[in-house]
């Protein structure tokens, strides 16, 4: 395929520092904005985001650096990313040298961590960088080496003509600098790559075997300072006075102060959507003292809004969703009529609770903001939002902002949300010195962006053949509902009705990890296996019947999957996990299969059972993500999504008492360890040359599916309700 | 506030701090070995995985003051090996473990302690060895298969 280089914006090349050729550019990537709105309304992003860029920087050695501009908070993209960019340079993989951009305006764009988007949207204009640097080393080969571009042939960063005339990359970097930017450049065949579809290593892989200092928790400058904050301890509370003298007494503390995060009259992002306003600041020589005088600081708090409690918000959900004011999203044929003439009808309701992020790392950021420039550092999946944040709080210019990424220690999306790193620059700002904030776990984990705590009731109709006449999807939770209107198995049935409530709450909530789908998915699952039994069917059966319909004659407009793929992936893992209708003694298995982030899953999992305690063993996983571009790393996504969701659907519940989060830490909240993972996890990748979609999310919705599934079989009725571990036992 | 001296990475160290001060954060803050992880705090997650005299100890429970009156030999990620080439930095690498990668140095301090202990591990004995440190990312498999294989380079 051509790709145009430059249709709106501007290519920039330049000599760079110590030789060589710097190549950075803004492209417009073709990709449609409106499906990224539909899949993550959390991200909605301005037009301008549908930009992109990349980062070329060729030593005359031959040394080949790319910058990676997106921030890398394990879904391996400091990687992935590059290798795009390598890939049509032409160049060797060993020489290649990648290097974590900074916010860069100018230069990139779409510098976000957020919907699994970095790949899909990366994957032309990202090839594009590469093959027009690589199209401008060749015309500058062409004029060194008197000889025609069409005489020319690259390979591993050497370019090759006729005879034995040959030239490296760096031999002509610093000529290809003059060359003007082509308008056109050709992208290499699927089946010519020899990078994209390789096990490439992630790129930091020895430094994190190492300890190298690459976490913002690892960031020292000279002369910084610890700090840490004081937010209020319960939602719903507000600062109303405190005393630090005995805090100010004691070893190493160098100031209190009071901290307002969001001014009158300032410009805020989605991002600060969490932002506490009044908060106290402890500001001393080491994170410890700063841990230790934060507690010696005499706080009164005040309550200026509702105490909520999660017990609370059960009953105010099921009231919603009897009697509350619906919001009609999506209406196929006559569901009133339909569900009055059905044979049988199938009525459950699922739920699942608030969850906190509990990335490894700590919410922490370095700022140095004077009066003059503001410099910030740390784990961002935001930064140009932030950058925008803090020129409307210090009355900036973004030109004298500046915001590096460090690599981070998780992000879920619990980093979208950058409060932590503005709190960090107006500490620095009123302390006159270089800051790192860190947050202790107990102010990480009760300080959260929430996963929403969720309800949704499915009513099914079924006609005497036990064929699926009617669906109705009614779902509520905290800022909004769970449902997604234009799914799966919108599309496949002739009356069809889905509808939205919204609860509203002090509580702060914002995506976690596949929003929205990390609930709504298992809860469809499920209740799909619940009207496959009911219409005797096998599940897999019932769901293919299902897509076979929504593939002949589909009902509606926008259905927002591809049946066929969809089928695909089901067939797929049918085969692969050895499906039969029952299992080995003391074996229960579940199936589900779900899209999002444009990609296909689907799984069977096995589990078994220790009086009411599951071990699951056991997954078979199959996944349509189009163009695997590194299969090791894909790999990794997908078998941590599914611990992740195994987890977190076992195990994983905030709950809150009078608005004060009742855990703190570890010790009483709990994440999956070591023993409680899978016994095996086995991935069949789809081979289909499509353009590559998203890797991070998708593996996780599905397998809380798959799990509820298993369980019930395993406990002979349904289970409902997350955390699973409390409904097996009760 | 008081001086200590502690020997880290067969280097011995004066800190001047509260006695109290654990050994996470001296180690971390005062001597800059930042490759040891603060997680929770509370020993609950291994992020801050260290060697104490060759055993696996959370850096967060033990303070500096304990760890000087014992004269305690400290093994932080930085020291495991000279060249970054202990076996089970390099099993590690081969597959690839880490996503995030924050939790991985405790990870690994873990699993090199666990294979000293036991140097042919059961499956059991990994699952149990490493039950104490939290990765949120669901690296446990590759963690697993990482160990076995450090487990045949060091026999």
């Amino acid at each position: 395929m051509t790709t145009n280089t430059n249709r709106r914006n501007f290519l920039k090349v330049s000599a760079a520092a110590g030789g060589g050729f710097l190549l950075g550019f803004s492209i417009l990537t073709s990709c449609e904005q409106k499906a990224v709105a539909t899949m993550t309304p959390e991200l909605v992003m301005p037009a301008e985001f549908t930009e992109f860029a990349g980062f070329i920087r060729i030593a005359e050695n031959g040394v080949v650096t790319i910058m990676n501009p997106n921030p890398e908070i394990g879904q391996n993209v400091k990687t992935s990313m590059p290798m795009l960019i390598a890939e049509e340079l032409d160049v060797d993989w060993n020489n290649v040298i990648v290097e974590q951009g900074k916010l860069d305006t100018e230069h990139f764009t779409r510098q976000i961590a957020g919907g699994s988007q970095s790949i899909r949207q990366g994957w032309t204009p990202l090839r594009t960088t590469g093959a027009t640097a690589r199209a401008m080393l060749l015309a500058a080969a062409a004029q060194k080496l008197e000889t025609d571009v069409s005489e020319l042939r690259t390979e591993n960063g050497m370019i090759y003509g006729p005879g034995d005339k040959e030239i490296s990359y760096g031999e002509v970097a610093a000529l290809a600098v003059t060359i003007p930017v082509p308008d056109e450049v050709e992208l290499k065949k699927p089946e010519d790559f020899k990078i994209i579809g390789k096990n490439t290593k992630n790129v930091d892989g020895r430094k994190i075997a190492t300890g190298k200092p690459l976490f913002g928790m690892d960031v020292r400058r000279e002369g910084m300072l610890y700090a840490g904050v004081i937010q209020p301890p319960a939602f719903g509370m507000e600062l109303s006075s405190f005393n630090a003298d005995a805090a100010l007494a004691m070893p190493g503390i160098v100031d209190v102060i009071e901290i307002d995060c969001a001014p009158e009259g300032k410009e805020l992002q989605w991002t600060d959507s969490a932002t506490v306003r009044k908060q106290i600041a402890v500001v001393g020589n080491s994170t410890w003292q700063v841990m230790q005088a934060k507690k010696a600081v005499e706080v009164e708090w005040k309550r200026v809004s509702p105490a909520e409690s999660n017990a609370g918000h059960r009953s105010k959900m099921t009231d919603l969703l009897a009697t509350g004011k619906v919001a009609e999203a999506r209406r196929d044929g006559n569901p009133e009529a339909a569900f009055k003439s059905a044979a049988k009808v199938i009525e459950s309701t699922y739920s699942a609770p608030f969850l906190p992020h509990n990335t490894m790392e700590p919410m922490n950021f370095f700022a140095h903001v004077t009066d003059e420039k503001a410099e910030l550092h740390g784990p961002i999946q935001t930064p140009e939002f932030l950058e925008k944040t803090i020129a409307s709080l210090f009355d900036m210019d973004p030109a004298d902002i500046e915001v590096g990424m460090t690599r981070m220690g998780g992000g879920f999306g619990r980093r979208l949300y950058g409060s932590f790193a503005v709190e960090a620059a107006l500490i620095s700002k009123a302390v006159k010195a270089p800051v790192k904030l860190v947050y202790s776990r107990e102010d990480d984990m009760t300080q959260g962006t929430y996963r929403p705590d969720y309800l949704v009731n499915y009513r099914a109709g079924l006609d005497e053949n036990g064929q699926l006449i009617a669906f109705h999807v009614r779902g509520t939770g905290t800022a909004g509902s769970p449902v997604f209107e234009n799914r799966f198995p919108a599309g496949a049935v002739d009356n069809y009705l889905a509808e939205n409530i919204s609860l509203d709450s002090n509580i702060s909530t914002g995506a976690w990890r596949a929003p929205r789908s990390n609930f709504i998915a298992g809860a469809e699952q499920a209740f799909l296996d619940e009207v496959a039994q009911a219409a005797g069917k096998d599940p897999i059966d019932f769901r293919l019947e299902l897509f076979d319909r929504a593939m002949e004659k589909p009902v509606g407009e926008n259905n927002d999957y591809d049946a066929e793929r969809y089928a695909g992936v089901i067939k797929l893992a049918r085969e692969k996990s050895g499906w039969k209708g029952s299992e080995g003694e003391g074996v229960y298995r579940g199936f589900a299969a779900y899209y999002c982030h444009n990609s296909y899953v689907a799984q069977v999992l096995d589990v078994t059972m220790e009086g009411d305690k599951p071990k699951v063993g056991r997954v078979c996983c199959t996944v349509d993500c189009g163009i695997v571009v590194n299969p090791e790393g894909a790999l990794n996504q997908i078998e941590g999504g599914i611990i992740d969701g195994i987890g977190h659907a076992l195990f994983g519940e905030m709950t809150f008492t009078e608005g004060k989060p009742d855990h703190e830490n570890f010790n009483t909240y709990r994440l999956i360890r070591h023993p409680e993972a899978p016994s095996s996890i086995d991935v069949h990748f789809v081979d289909n040359g499509i353009a590559p979609t998203g890797l991070g999310e998708p593996s996780l919705p599905p397998v809380i599916g798959a799990l509820a599934n298993a369980l019930s079989a395993a406990k002979g009725e349904r289970v409902y309700d997350q955390p699973f571990t409390k409904s097996l036992r009760g | 506030m008081a001086n200590f001296s502690i020997s880290v990475n067969g280097k011995s160290h004066e800190v001047d701090v509260d006695p109290k001060t654990p050994l996470l954060w001296a180690i971390r803050d005062e001597l800059g070995y930042v490759g040891t992880k603060f997680g929770c705090g509370i020993g609950q997650c291994g992020a801050c995985t260290v060697h104490v005299d060759g055993v696996a100890m959370r850096s967060c429970q033990m303070t500096v003051e304990n760890i000087a009156s014992r004269n305690s030999e400290i093994t932080t990620i930085e020291g495991l090996s000279e060249n970054g080439d202990h076996p089970v930095q390099q099993a590690w690498l081969e597959h690839d473990v880490p996503q995030c990668g924050y939790c991985q140095a405790g990870q690994i301090m873990s699993a090199a302690s666990l294979l000293s202990n036991i140097p042919n591990p059961s499956d059991e004995d990994i699952s149990a060895g490493m039950a104490g440190n939290i990765c949120r990312c669901g690296t446990y498999k590759r963690i697993h298969a990482a160990v076995k294989t450090a487990a045949t380079k060091m026999s």
